[in-house]
């Protein structure tokens, strides 16, 4: 084993919660910025020897990663290993001509930016902080800053979307042309303060909802995207000058590769291991001050798990997986049914090894094929 | 004894009506059981029995009285039993009709009384629980005397729970019926009127002997059945088993038999000496055939072994309980079962389910059919699923039903025997409140929620029995279920050609409102042979995909698609369908559904 090739760095800092976020996040505490910072470094120190020698991806995810104190943050790229791919997730509120000069300069290569909706109407359901014209300026602010590959977060089956709000979302979205789209139907996690406002109004949409996912994927492709993953786009390359513009790091995850997550909540699959870093900031914060690991849960992933997996994660991806990673996972009977059925085909191998794909049906119906493929 | 000391009778009563209560006091008046060691209700010994205040099976237990030997012979207290009620009243030469002072004459007493009748027995008329305010003895013993055809002043007051009145009504079994009248000196000949499974003892006859006498260890001949085994022992209930030398003539009694299998002897046959026997047997004789028939599955098909052996005990006790193994497609593994009626069918269900502690999908109660196909041959059909697509004719069994019903509810009863194919038969005013209705209806409509929707539009104050009336031909159809093109057996019915099209309806509807939406578009129909009723599409899911998943969902969705695969186990397979067990319970139980 040569070593993790992908990095996850988790800034959980947010001005705000938005009410349907299941992420780890920390509201407020500027203060602990700097100190929080420096508990990401030690925490790289100790687990320099589950990273290969040279990363492919670095990826920056939230909370809101670009919230972080300038001076913070700027400490943390620079003292982050180099890679291919260096990817920030940002807000559109905290996107100024500086911030995007500053990620620029410190060689960030790809901005995923949270708009999410460009109605004002169902920004302020998703409680976010930007107004639809705060996420054109940023988006601009980002190009101006000479950004070429830029991501757009967006959001459908928000309570009260109409399917004309969709459209013009979808519209919106467009017309900036972003390198790349990821589209998300919202999820109300129970519990949530989010859930307990609108479930009813979510349980009231749900059989519209499933719509809207075809439409989403429709007008994407019809505008020469690529759905390379079930819930992501990017340009096609011909449209792009040939450059591969799918989400290297999210890749990683895809094709069942090793990472190394850092920061409170964090995920690492290492192996035969995956572990999650205690979500508590003081506790993470005191463990790495004393040159400790924070602690984690520990989760053992057999072959057998493994094997589910890759399958689990290669059929979310138009290019499927190899069938010979697939065989000893799945049921082999299940396999013809679904083939007949027309929602999964065996690619011809034009000598690629055949792969098994899952076709456009099959990709939206995604998690019943997986479990009848898995069952 | 000498005969013309033996008095046997039974009693006759609709459930509640204090039956088990009399029969209670007067073994405590004649002391065959002390205050102390009285536990209520002695005769019913089954806690299912005691629950559902009806007795199973019949019992005898002699007492004295006055110098008199008494056996009192309870009856079962059900339509179902019929047959078996019949048998008691032979081994009898009379009955108390025993009705409720404040109930008045229920279905169930008229059925019964007619048996009597039929019997040739001699009627007392007791009316019971005449302490109670709201008692209206007079008027009671007027519907009795109408009933019956006898004055009123015939009719015995009792209170069978303080005890007024009951040694009267023994004075009266001994004065007013008669004793036995067999051949003490001729060829043995005894009634098997009940039977019970010991396991240590194998099968205990309940018997009256008529002519001659039995003894402990002498072989015996079932006549009808040809079965022979020797008599371990023979005695009477007292009510304990007491052991006696000889019964004779005109007794009423036990025989031991060391039978492992009670279906080798059944209710009804003549038992006789094989070594001096009997030229004729006792009449009334019947094979007596299951009417309804529904399929067991266990909900967990791994328990299906339990059901074999716990159908299997039961069988031991229950001769007219009968199953065969049936394998069905959207069920699994059970057992296509036939019972003599429906609470028949409930008793043992519950008896199963309580008993066994077993889970039971039961398909819709069905009856049997006699079908004549093209090429003449004739077959009886207990499965719909069975009923074959060519056929000259269908015949269905046919019951007479009693009925009494307040005045102001004659309208909707007849609403509900004209829905049900009822054909009028009679009317009477039983009192100025009461009405007796009389129709013949056919038993397949009597299963089918009849008995729930008699009682829902009478507001609970109808009363119902019946009898059966033989085999009648019938426009009847098989209405198949399919679901995605495959048809679903255990959903099968048979029913009559105009009744087929709103069912169909019915069905259909629930099972697109019961059946998750799959991965592609599944139509559910109703059919008669190849002709579609009725149609609806289960349209097919069009998204279902967690829209994220990155590095730290990777577990979370790990375990959702457990889960998922944990359901789909349980669901049951129809062609590519996956049809949850909620979905065939929803339709099963239609009727009560519809009813909430």
């Amino acid at each position: 084993m040569s070593g993790a090739r992908h990095l996850y760095v988790h800034l959980p800092f947010c001005a705000s919660r938005c009410g349907y976020c299941d992420f780890v996040t920390v509201v407020g505490r500027d203060g602990r910025h700097g100190e929080y910072v420096d508990a990401l470094i030690a925490e790289l120190e100790l687990e320099r020897g589950v990273l290969a020698e040279r990363l492919e991806t670095v990826f920056l995810g939230g909370g809101t990663p670009t919230l972080t104190e300038a001076g913070a943050l700027r400490r943390l790229l620079r003292a982050l290993p180099d890679s291919e791919e260096l990817t920030v997730e940002a807000n559109p509120e905290t996107v100024t001509p500086d911030l995007a000069s500053l990620l620029a300069a410190e060689g960030v290569t790809r901005v995923s930016l949270g708009a999410q909706s460009f109605q004002p109407q169902l920004l302020e359901t998703l409680e976010r902080r930007a107004s639809p014209d705060v996420v054109r300026r940023a988006f601009y602010h980002l190009r101006d800053a000479n950004f070429d590959n830029i991501s757009l977060d967006l959001i459908y089956g928000i309570p009260g979307q109409s399917a004309s709000d969709l459209q013009r979302d979808i519209g919106e979205a467009l017309t900036l042309a972003p390198e790349h789209l990821s589209w998300y139907e919202l999820e109300a996690k129970p519990g949530t303060r989010f859930t307990h406002v609108h479930g009813a109004e979510l349980a009231r949409q749900v059989e519209e909802m499933e719509e809207y996912f075809e439409r989403v994927v429709d007008a994407m492709t019809g505008a020469g995207y690529r759905w390379y993953e079930t819930a992501n786009f990017c340009l096609a390359p011909g449209r792009d000058g040939g450059r591969d513009l799918r989400s290297r790091h999210n890749l990683g995850y895809w094709l069942g590769r090793d990472y190394l997550g850092l920061g409170i909540g964090a995920v690492s699959t290492v192996g035969a291991l995956r572990w999650r870093n205690t979500p508590r900031l003081g506790a993470y914060l005191e463990a790495l001050a004393n040159g400790q690991r924070p602690l984690r849960d520990v989760e053992g992933l057999p072959a057998a798990v493994k094997r589910e997996e890759r399958v689990m994660l290669g059929l979310r991806l138009d290019e499927g997986l190899p069938l010979a990673d697939a065989t000893d996972a799945i049921d082999l009977r299940a396999l013809d049914r679904l083939v007949a059925a027309d929602l999964a085909r065996v690619s011809p191998a034009n000598g690629a090894p055949p792969a098994l794909v899952l076709t456009g049906r099959g990709r939206r119906l995604g998690d019943g094929v997986t479990a009848e493929l898995l069952s | 004894m000498d005969q013309d000391r033996i008095r046997n009778f039974s009693i006759i009563a609709h459930i509640d009506h204090g039956k088990s209560t009399l029969a209670d006091r007067i073994l405590e008046v004649t002391g065959a059981v002390t205050g102390r060691d009285m536990r209520a209700q002695v005769l019913d010994s089954m806690d299912l029995e005691r629950e559902r205040g009806i007795t199973i099976k019949a019992q005898a237990v002699r007492v004295h009285w006055k110098g008199y030997e008494l056996n009192l012979i309870d009856t079962p207290g059900h339509v179902d039993f019929t047959y078996e009620v019949s048998r008691s009243l032979q081994a009898c030469e009379g009955a108390l009709l025993v009705v409720d002072a404040a109930q008045g004459v229920e279905a169930q007493t008229v059925a019964n009384a007619y048996l009597a009748i039929e019997n040739n027995l001699e009627l007392l008329p007791v009316v019971n629980k005449i302490d109670l305010p709201q008692a209206d003895p007079e008027g009671v013993a007027e519907e009795i005397a109408e009933l019956v055809g006898d004055t009123r002043d015939h009719a015995l007051r009792v209170s069978a729970k303080t005890g007024q009145g009951v040694e009267e009504v023994l004075d009266a079994v001994i004065e007013r019926i008669s004793p036995p009248k067999g051949d003490a000196d001729g060829p043995a000949r005894a009634l098997v009127f009940d039977s019970s499974y010991d396991q240590y003892r194998g099968v205990v006859a309940f018997v009256r002997v008529v002519d001659g006498s039995f003894r402990a260890g002498e072989p015996v001949l079932a006549m009808a059945q040809g079965t022979r085994f020797e008599a371990e022992e023979v005695g009477f209930f007292s009510p304990t088993m007491e052991p006696a030398d000889t019964l004779s003539a005109g007794e009423v009694g036990y025989l031991i038999t060391g039978l492992k299998d009670v279906a080798r002897l059944r209710v009804g046959e003549t038992l006789t000496s094989q070594s001096n026997p009997a030229s004729e047997p006792l009449p009334g004789y019947r094979d007596v055939k299951p009417m309804v028939f529904a399929g067991l599955f266990p909900t967990d098909s791994d328990d299906y072994p339990e059901l074999r052996d716990a159908l299997e005990r039961l069988k031991l006790n229950d001769a007219s309980l009968s199953y065969e193994p049936e394998t069905s497609q959207a069920l699994g593994f059970g057992f296509r079962s036939g019972f003599l009626g429906l609470l028949h069918m409930e008793i043992v269900r519950e008896r199963l389910e309580r008993e066994f502690d077993l889970d039971l999908l039961v398909t819709a109660p069905t009856v049997a059919y006699r079908v004549e196909t093209p090429t003449g041959e004739l077959v009886e059909v207990h499965n719909p699923a069975d009923m074959p697509d060519d056929r000259e004719r269908v015949e269905e069994p046919y019951v007479r039903a009693s009925i009494i019903v307040p005045k102001d509810g004659v309208g909707q009863v007849m609403e509900l025997a004209t829905e049900r194919r009822g054909r009028f038969d009679h009317m009477e005013y039983l009192s100025p409140e009461r009405v007796l209705l009389l129709y013949e209806l056919p038993l397949g409509e009597i299963v089918f929620d009849f008995y729930d929707q008699l009682k829902s539009r009478t507001r609970g104050y109808a009363s119902f029995d019946y009898d059966y009336a033989g085999f009648r031909e019938g426009d009847l159809v098989r209405l198949d279920v399919l679901v995605g093109g495959e048809p679903v057996d255990a959903l099968s019915l048979v029913l009559h050609r105009e009744a087929a099209y709103s069912r169909g309806r019915l069905l259909v509807d629930r099972l697109r409102e019961e059946i998750p939406r799959q991965m592609f578009d599944v139509p559910v129909q109703a059919a008669i042979g190849s002709r579609i009723i009725a149609r609806e599409t289960i349209k097919a899911k069009r998204k279902d995909v967690l829209a994220k998943c990155y590095g730290g969902d990777i577990t979370r969705k790990r375990k959702l698609l457990d889960r998922q695969k944990r359901g789909k186990k349980r669901m049951k397979q129809v062609g590519a369908v996956e049809v949850p067990q909620e979905a065939f319970l929803a339709v099963l139980n239609l009727d009560e559904g519809s009813k909430k």
